[in-house]
Order: C-alpha cells, then sequence, then structure tokens
C-alpha cells in the first residue's frame, strides 16, 4: 500500500495533464462545428495547394469519410452500370447511365451529414429527382414504401413513398462538381439531401417498390429508420 | 556495477502489454476506418468498427485493474509526480548526460504517461458520443468527431515517439519485457532510482537479497 513506499516528492501534475485534457475534450465537444468550421477554414485551402498531400493526413474535419460494407465492391462504368426500377411497379425499367444523364437534372448545393458527427458542408450535387423516375414507374396502388439496393451486394435502404418524392431526394449522377467517382459510391448514388448519410446508398443498382418500409443496413445495426437531420440543416443559399 | 535490479512487476508489465496490444488494434483498424483507400479496400465496415470500439472500451480496463498491485500504484504515483528538478531536466540540453539525477522515471516518460492516459479518456467519452448517436444532439457529435480525430492524432504521435525510444534502447525494453534491467543501466539512466533501490540495498546483495542478484556482465 502507499504508505509502504518510498516518498515521492513533486506535484501532481500528471493528474492535473490528465483531468486538463479531459477538460480540453468537454470543450470540444460542446463547441460543435465553430472549433472544426474555423479550422477548416484555414486549411482546406491550403490542402487544395498541397503538393506533398501531406495536409490530407491532418484531421481538417470537414472531409468525407468513406464506408463500404463489404469487401470489394465491383467499379461499374457508362458501359457496365444499369439502374433497375421494379417490384411493385406498372412500368419496370433498366436504365444506363446514359438514360439517367438525358433526364432532366436537378442541382443541389447541400451539406452531407453523418449520424456520427462528421460532416460536409456546401457540397454541391446533381441527378435527376427520384420522383421523376418513380412517375414514369407508376407505382401500383398498394405501393408505401421505396427500397434501395447496391451492387455491392449488401447495402440496403429504404424511405416511404412521400419521403422519396421530396424534390430534395435525387438519384446522383455528379458530386463535388465532376462524375461521381468509385469511393464516393459512383458512377451513381443516391443523395436524399434532408436526412443523415446512410440514407444515401452508394452504388446504388435497384429501386423497388414496396408495401412496406423495410429497414436498411444500418438501422438493423441500430441506427433509426427515421433519419431526417435533427435539426434540419445546411439548405444551400 | 555487476547486476540487475528489478524495475517492474508483474502487474505493471501485463498492464503494459495489454495495452499496447489494444492500442496497437485501435490504431490499426482507425486508420482503416479513417483513410480513404484502406476503408474501401477492406471495406467491411460494420466489424471494423465493432473491433475499434470495443477494443477502445476494453483500453483503460487493464489500466484500472493492475490498481490491486502496490507496485503498479506506486509506478503510477511515481508517474504523477513532478519536481522542479524534473521541469529543469525537460528544458535541460544537457538531460542525457546524468548531471541531474534522473528518479525511476524521467520527466519525458512521466508527461507520456499523463498525455497518454488524458487522451485515452478523452477517445473513450468522445467515442462514446460517436458510437451511441442518439445520447446526445448532433452538434455534440460533431464535437466529439473533431476531438477524437485530433486526440487520435495526438496519441498515434505519442506512441511513434514510445516506440522511437524503445528501440534506441535495449535495456529499457529488457526491464519491460522481464522485468529486470541491469544495475549499470539503472545508475546510467535512472540514477536516483538507482541509489533508491541500490543504495540502500548495497549491503543485502552479500546475503543474496531476491531483488538484486549478482551477475557477471558480458
Amino acid at each position: 500500500m502507499e504508505e509502504a513506499g518510498p516518498e515521492v516528492d513533486g506535484k501532481p501534475v500528471g493528474r492535473r495533464a490528465i483531468l486538463g485534457l479531459i477538460a480540453l475534450a468537454g470543450a470540444g465537444v460542446a463547441s460543435g462545428t465553430a472549433i472544426q468550421d474555423g479550422l477548416a477554414n484555414f486549411l482546406a485551402p491550403l490542402e487544395l495547394r498541397d503538393p506533398t498531400g501531406l495536409i490530407a493526413l491532418i484531421p481538417v474535419g470537414d472531409t468525407f469519410r468513406f464506408y463500404s460494407v463489404t469487401g470489394t465492391v465491383p467499379t461499374k462504368n457508362a458501359q457496365t452500370y444499369r439502374l433497375a426500377i421494379d417490384g411493385m411497379v406498372t412500368h419496370t425499367a433498366s436504365y444506363t447511365l446514359a438514360d439517367l444523364q438525358a433526364m432532366p437534372q436537378t442541382a443541389l448545393v447541400r451539406d452531407f451529414q453523418c449520424i456520427t458527427g462528421w460532416h460536409v458542408p456546401q457540397v454541391h450535387w446533381s441527378g435527376v429527382r427520384l420522383s421523376t423516375l418513380l412517375d414514369r414507374a407508376a407505382p401500383l396502388a398498394g405501393a408505401t414504401a421505396v427500397r434501395f439496393r447496391s451492387f455491392d451486394g449488401t447495402y440496403t435502404e429504404s424511405l416511404t413513398l412521400d419521403q422519396a418524392r421530396l424534390d430534395d431526394v435525387i438519384v446522383a449522377l455528379q458530386m463535388l462538381g465532376g462524375p461521381i467517382t468509385h469511393n464516393h459510391g459512383g458512377p451513381v448514388r443516391m443523395y436524399v439531401a434532408p436526412m443523415y448519410g446512410y440514407k444515401s446508398t452508394k452504388w446504388v443498382s435497384g429501386i423497388e417498390l414496396t408495401a412496406n418500409v423495410d429497414p436498411g443496413y444500418w438501422e438493423h445495426r441500430g441506427y433509426p429508420v427515421d433519419g431526417f437531420i435533427n435539426p434540419p440543416q445546411g439548405n444551400g443559399a | 556495477m555487476t547486476g540487475t535490479v528489478r524495475r517492474f512487476g508483474k502487474v505493471t508489465r501485463a498492464v503494459h502489454w495489454t495495452v499496447a496490444l489494444l492500442m496497437i488494434i485501435c490504431i490499426v483498424t482507425a486508420a482503416i476506418l479513417y483513410n480513404a483507400s484502406f476503408a474501401v479496400a477492406i471495406g467491411h465496415r460494420r466489424l471494423v468498427e465493432l473491433v475499434h470500439v470495443y477494443s477502445g472500451f476494453a483500453l483503460p480496463v487493464p489500466i484500472l485493474l493492475g490498481a490491486i498491485s502496490a507496485a503498479y500504484r506506486l509506478d503510477l504515483r511515481r508517474l504523477n509526480r513532478f519536481t522542479r528538478a524534473e521541469w529543469r531536466w525537460l528544458r535541460s540540453r544537457r538531460r542525457r548526460d546524468g548531471s541531474i539525477k534522473v528518479g525511476k522515471f524521467n520527466a519525458g516518460q512521466k508527461l507520456n504517461a499523463a498525455l497518454s492516459g488524458g487522451a485515452i479518456a478523452a477517445l473513450l467519452g468522445t467515442g462514446i458520443i460517436m458510437y451511441f448517436p442518439s445520447l446526445t444532439r448532433l452538434s455534440w457529435r460533431t464535437g466529439a468527431t473533431f476531438v477524437h480525430d485530433w486526440f487520435a492524432l495526438a496519441v498515434g504521435l505519442l506512441v511513434i515517439g514510445h516506440i522511437f525510444y524503445a528501440i534506441k534502447d535495449s535495456e529499457a525494453r529488457r526491464g519491460m519485457r522481464t522485468g529486470r534491467v541491469s544495475a549499470s543501466w539503472a545508475w546510467a539512466e535512472h540514477a536516483a532510482w538507482a541509489e533508491e533501490v541500490l543504495g540502500s540495498q548495497q549491503d543485502k546483495v552479500r546475503e543474496s537479497q531476491p531483488d538484486v542478484e549478482q551477475e557477471h556482465l558480458q
């Protein structure tokens, strides 16, 4: 016991350092986005001009994290990509990338918000409104929900039909000013602007009309089926 | 000096190596979760995330459980306390020449221990906020992600520095591996501690005191 040990001189600096770090972390949590935004404003322009790429190793904050829930995801291009519309519809369809590009495009500038906290402000998105595809497919009377499949072979997500018809729910063909890269879920992914990121299925390959909302991949693992961001945020100026 | 001296007890070493293993698992899985190329190439995010989160939850457990050992508690107490001489040692360019006598731990080791301990607590707290999103409001989760990222970077640097110093000093590694170090190393690196444990036990050596064994230098 401590009485038995030799005398230890000095001040309890170690304990103070530990408590100080905990307080610092608490202040960082409570400040929310304030410190992060300031730092990102400072570092993001530097990162763009950094030829060494070293700044990318610094956790600037406002950057994408890349989620994949399976092993290797196949790469699809304009020749091999297909988007199936099926389930409870009058007209099933299989769209190529060119088909989708020929449809009216909707552009949005909105945040990408992950439920765990990270977000990327003011991302440029464009693509076809999901409601456009739903109108063409003409859902049958009993259809109340939309289920998304991914060509990663595992991921699924769902929206109610009403949510799916919102103006800011798009089948995205472009993000960040160019075609969607493979790591971002390209060539085609969902972007469900009013909801957390897990609702925006990457590598989307099928949209199926169903009678009920079928909880998706992360919803089976604890995330809410209602994915609306609370409080709503990030409406582009 | 020809002999060895006991530096770390079984419990202290068990805590060190358990924490080392969990920390390495946390760092490797963190790299997979954070780096875009690793994240997409390896995928299986749920599995990687579970390994990361539960290794992180487990990390403080051995640190706390170690307190059953009096020798471990004394090590912690020594790490906790800083004297004026130690601030001088940190600032001095001649800190390695032995002119300022060092106790069982030098001030750099103490700083590393305190910063690691504080960072582990911060990472645990922010990790809980991120892993259970229903606990807190969104702005806290954003803050927690930010804090977690920066503390993770800092801990990575501390671990790299720790391993760098360990690679340079085989006797220090032996101390953490076997529990014993040569008396000559103890006098060279931790003179005040050597005085404490060897100086007072000089006379007992001949009575084959179990903690100080005679041994020929190679």
